[in-house]
């Protein structure tokens, strides 16, 4: 993070993760083969019909599950465990902050964590809690804020801990629709701001356009990767404009289609019909 | 909090002890029972017996050996309930021979540890009251632990926390309510224990006194014995609930929080 000439063109690089469960007499295959790659800065949405294993997907990267097989590659360096320089933000937002802390608090603990002085975590914290519009309520406990507040603490830790690779996990499911609305121009506005690479996982086709340079559609169990559209919309997005774009609809109908594919268990070797 | 709504607060909180007090005043005033003597006769006898000697050489032993004994259960109770409470293999292989330890009532071990300790002594009194303190402490860490909401140890896990931190800002402070839930229970036991360890042989303390006072038929003082314990308590439960109130004050807001929502 802070030699940014030495730092890697690809700043995350999946190769054919695979993950089965096995328990109770059976193993069940719920990622079969993804590979992607994600170059530094990108903001990449990944969809997929429920089921798909997004969350197990999201949580192979994030070093909380092992991989059966394949591997995750950070900056050059393999994943095994949470690795340094990648933060997650969980869709439980209530759950993922500690209650018994301030919301300075809870945004300084990785900081802490990561051995940095007292005043260089004082700024860092100030900057975040600026960022996402929450200077006022440092002091407050999170179970004191809205659920959308709460959201944007959780954002706030993350991106105070200045990750090469910012993992979202559906955060915005859970919240209402018009403090979605305003998260992700939040999200938009802090990746461009702040040049952190986004991987973010979502169900909701519309978000993920609206979001996403790329948007990664996944089939459903096994999975694997259906297509990697690109979203050629200008960069500068708007709810209100974007939305109402050609283009967006465009797009918006495509990923729509291969989700409703998906669903019916298309691979993207055969051209349609089930695969056990 | 006005001081209106203060005052009315603590008219509601005195008057059934009041009246209490009131009623036994005067159901006993002209008793001549020997044992059920008028309450003006027990208070009378009060500052009597209850002088500064006694004080400091009953008294403050007794309640020093609870706050040890006490202690001593509320530190190992959390260390190795959090331990069971963190790994499934030691749980399976511990448990059932805590079950068995745990249904064992602790005054019946009381000659049992006196064998090893002595009958005087502080040191089976103390052993008697952190053996009995620690059950509901321990019990209860390991029930707290484990119900940790699995995504906060997920979010340690991902922001890669240190172990000690982990352990200390995360799991002790995530299961403090329910171990200060086995601890009110601990403080109950406790301050039983403190007068049953003391029953058997010669002693300096409390509850000796009170039984040093019946054996030798001085029957106020041993009442005076008897209503100084319940105050002792009532004040040990009203300094526990004091420092629950400043330590978990997040916990009343989080649940206050969630109600509303």
């Amino acid at each position: 993070m802070t030699t940014l000439t030495s730092q890697p063109v690809i700043a995350l690089d999946v190769r054919g993760l695979r993950k089965v469960y096995d328990g109770h007499g059976r193993s069940v295959e719920a990622v079969r083969d993804l590979t992607f790659a994600i170059p530094r800065g990108e903001l990449v949405c990944i969809v997929g019909p429920s089921g798909a294993g997004k969350t197990t997907l999201l949580r192979c990267i994030a070093g909380l599950l092992d991989l059966t097989s394949g591997e995750v590659v950070l900056d050059d360096s393999k994943v095994a465990g949470p690795p340094e320089g990648m933060a997650v933000v969980f869709q439980e937002y209530g759950r993922s902050l500690f209650p018994w802390m301030t919301v300075r608090q809870n945004v300084e603990l990785p900081l802490k964590e990561k051995g940095l002085s007292k005043a260089d975590r004082r700024t860092k914290v100030d900057v975040a809690l600026e960022a996402v519009g929450l200077t006022d309520s440092d002091s407050a406990h999170p179970w004191q804020l809205s659920g959308g507040m709460q959201q944007r603490v959780a954002i706030a830790r993350a991106v105070a801990y200045e990750p090469s690779v910012l993992l979202m996990d559906e955060p915005f499911a859970a919240v209402d629709a018009q403090t979605r609305a305003d998260l992700e121009d939040l999200v938009r506005a802090l990746w461009q701001r702040l040049g952190v690479t986004v991987l973010f996982v979502t169900h909701d086709i519309d978000e993920a356009v609206y979001l996403g340079q790329r948007v990664l559609v996944l089939s459903n169990r096994p999975t694997v990767v259906l297509e990697d559209v690109h979203v050629d919309l200008p960069n500068k997005r708007d709810q209100l404009e974007t939305r109402s774009t050609a283009r967006f609809a465009e797009l918006r109908h495509h990923v729509y289609e291969l989700i409703q594919l998906a669903k019916k268990g298309h691979r993207p070797e055969s051209p349609e019909g089930e695969q056990a | 909090m006005t001081a209106r709504h203060l005052l009315s607060q603590l008219l509601v909180a005195l008057a059934l002890p009041v009246l209490l007090v009131i009623t036994w005043w005067f159901a006993s005033a002209s008793s001549t029972s020997f044992f059920w003597p008028p309450l003006s006769d027990i208070v009378a006898a009060f500052p009597k017996t209850w002088n500064w000697d006694r004080i400091t050489g009953d008294v403050f032993p007794s309640l020093g050996r609870l706050a040890l004994g006490y202690a001593i259960a509320l530190v190992a109770g959390t260390a190795l309930g959090s331990a069971i409470g963190l790994s499934r293999n030691l749980r399976a292989f511990l448990e059932p021979t805590l079950e068995f330890f745990r249904a064992v009532p602790p005054p019946v071990l009381v000659p049992v540890i006196a064998l090893f300790a002595g009958y005087t002594g502080s040191t089976g009194k103390i052993v008697t009251i952190a053996l009995g303190c620690l059950w509901p402490v321990l019990l209860n860490a390991v029930e707290g632990v484990r119900g940790l909401d699995e995504v906060l140890v997920d979010t340690a896990r991902s922001y890669r926390l240190r172990r000690r931190t982990r352990f200390f800002q995360v799991v002790l402070r995530g299961s403090s309510p329910q171990i200060a839930a086995g601890a009110r229970q601990a403080l109950s036991i406790g301050v039983i224990l403190m007068v049953i360890s003391e029953l058997f042989g010669a002693n300096r303390g409390l509850g000796a006194s009170i039984v040093q006072f019946q054996r030798s038929f001085a029957i106020p003082e041993m009442w005076t014995g008897i209503i100084l314990l319940g105050l002792i308590g009532f004040a040990l439960s009203v300094l526990f609930r004091i420092v629950e109130h400043w330590t978990l004050a997040w916990y009343r807001g989080l649940r206050q929080a969630d109600r509303g929502v």
